[in-house]
């Protein structure tokens, strides 16, 4: 990580994430904040690798790109009149929120200055990642992955019937 | 976990170059603190598929379509026509860049962009040979799948920027298929990566090299993987919108698709992304089921075909032409099968492709872990 070009290279993801986010936030048109999240995302996706996490990185881009931003991209894009929309709130809770960005931002200065010494590992990573995942997927959590299943199939069922075609209702009209 | 106790695999077949070793020289190729071979790798596939576009993708997709429909094809310019590509660039470099006054002037610009960026970006994992590969990551074969994604987002500026309802209604068919059929591509591949225990490119290849050639690819290793193969054939087929499934670009009812708007050198950006994506789905497919960058020759007796016709150089003679025979297919194709319906498209994703896959999925594990 000495190495003046990786430096460069993380600076500019990190910017890319900064900014983009910033944009999502402050822009007032939703398509535009929509895709702006798309470079948000990729430069998550980036700092990720940084970290040497790539199938951590890579399923960032597979869960958050292809399935989440194109399904909000669906929904941003199929709403009518969705550029002549300004987007404002007339509820603005100055005080509330003024709170809660500090507090959050004490917490985490206060995380980051207290926590002495990240842990390194001593050992650097060998061979391929992807065993260990599935290793430790199927044995020391393997409760929570099935009840992510569980959950996801149940909202596989909740969808399917939603867009089902029901033969009865319409037979009746 | 049985392929995992697997050793690693000695190199003589590599003829005394050693993994990667072009990539890795290039890589610190740094003169003056400058990252000048990063860029040089980055470029490599970036001219190839320049080239390949160029020659093969435009020149021979017309000649081959010609030959199909026994006509003669481009034969104006230059002899038999070979000069007709350039041409064609001089044409679209010339013409007046034009953005629709109602279009969304950001979306329609960044749209092919995004586009070609998504479809370069799997080329990072391709192994182009064995002396040679973008990153060799361990999760390459996973990276090659999700990073399509961002093919999806790029349609979807594309179409909706241009504020055309053909643009809009191809976006979202072409959308709607990709997502699709990413299910029964992904199931499919992981057939292959089981078969390998690893998503690691180079090392799903080197698994399949051997002194019998093509007797080692994955695609002849088990009873079931022709499965698999065809699967993700299909599915790679729909994901390139390539006929039968070009519904997003129909030419009779769409007039062009997501890229009805688009003229001049933008609309050569968005077919270049399609040809980057056209050898993409043939590269993965050539690597994961029939050996990639690995001669498919045999050594028979005295006569050591395979050990003659293996090297650096050669594995990406072998890599790209493996390519070019599944692009030649998917040409093949286009002018042999109609064009689906929506209705038709789905129905063969969800109700025929997935099942078979899942099915494919569990007889490949039964086949990996009870067959030694």
């Amino acid at each position: 990580m000495s190495n003046p070009t990786y430096t460069a290279i993380f600076y500019l993801f990190a910017a890319i994430t900064v900014f983009s986010a910033a944009f999502v936030v402050f822009s007032r048109n939703v398509i535009y904040s929509a895709f702006a999240l798309l470079f948000t995302f990729f430069g998550v996706a980036a700092l990720y690798v940084f970290l040497s996490a790539d199938f951590i990185a890579v399923t960032q881009v597979v869960v958050y790109v292809g399935g989440i931003l194109v399904l909000l991209l669906f929904g941003v894009m199929f709403t009518n009149n969705i550029m002549d929309t300004d987007l404002k709130t007339d509820v603005m809770h100055a005080l509330p929120g003024t709170f809660l960005f500090l507090g959050l931002l004490g917490a985490l200065l206060f995380t980051f200055y207290t926590t002495n010494g990240w842990m390194l590992s001593e050992t650097v990573l060998q061979g391929s990642v992807v065993e260990r995942i599935g290793f430790e997927t199927m044995s020391r959590y393997v409760l929570p992955f099935e009840m992510a299943s569980i959950l996801l199939l149940a909202a596989l069922i909740g969808a399917a019937f939603l867009a089902r075609y029901d033969n009865g209702d319409t037979n009746e009209h | 976990m049985i392929h995992s106790a697997l050793p690693q695999f000695s190199m003589p077949l590599l003829m005394g170059n050693s993994l990667n070793a072009w990539s890795d020289a290039l890589a610190g190729f740094s003169p003056a603190g400058l990252p000048v071979g990063l860029l040089i790798i980055a470029a490599i596939p970036l001219v190839f598929i320049a080239l390949y576009a160029l020659t093969y993708g435009v020149y021979g997709e017309r000649k081959i379509s010609a030959f199909m429909q026994d006509r003669l094809g481009p034969m104006e310019v230059g002899k038999w026509g070979i000069l007709q590509t350039l041409a064609d660039i001089l044409k679209l470099l010339q013409k007046e860049d034009i953005v629709p006054t109602s279009a969304d002037k950001f979306l329609f610009v960044i749209g092919p962009g995004v586009l070609f960026v998504g479809s370069f970006l799997a080329f990072a994992v391709l192994p182009f040979s064995p002396a040679f590969i973008g990153a060799n990551l361990n999760v390459g074969l996973f990276f090659a799948i999700g990073i399509v994604s961002l093919e999806v987002v790029g349609i979807l500026a594309a179409g909706w920027g241009s504020n055309n309802k053909w643009s809009l209604y191809g976006a979202v068919r072409s959308v709607a298929q990709i997502v699709s059929y990413e299910i029964p591509a992904a199931i499919a591949l992981l057939c292959g990566a089981m078969m390998a225990g690893t998503l690691d490119m180079q090392q799903i290849t080197i698994q399949q090299s051997g002194p019998l050639g093509f007797a080692h690819f994955f695609l002849f290793q088990s009873p079931i993987a022709w499965l698999p193969f065809l699967i993700y054939f299909i599915a790679s087929l729909a994901e390139v919108n390539r006929a039968p499934f070009d519904i997003p670009e129909a030419e009779s009812e769409l007039v062009a698709g997501y890229f009805t708007e688009y003229s001049g050198m933008k609309f050569a950006v968005i077919f270049l992304a399609e040809y980057g994506s056209m050898f993409m789905v043939s590269a993965i497919i050539s690597i994961v089921f029939l050996g990639g960058w690995n001669s498919p020759l045999p050594n028979i007796g005295p006569l050591a075909l395979n050990d003659m016709t293996t090297g650096p150089v050669w594995g990406a003679f072998w890599i790209i032409s493996k390519g070019f025979f599944f692009i030649f297919i998917q040409m093949w194709l286009r002018w042999t099968l109609p064009r689906l319906r929506v209705d038709q498209l789905m129905y063969l994703c969800w109700k025929v492709l997935t099942p078979f896959a899942f099915v494919s999925f569990v007889l490949t594990a039964i086949w990996e872990i009870y067959v030694p």
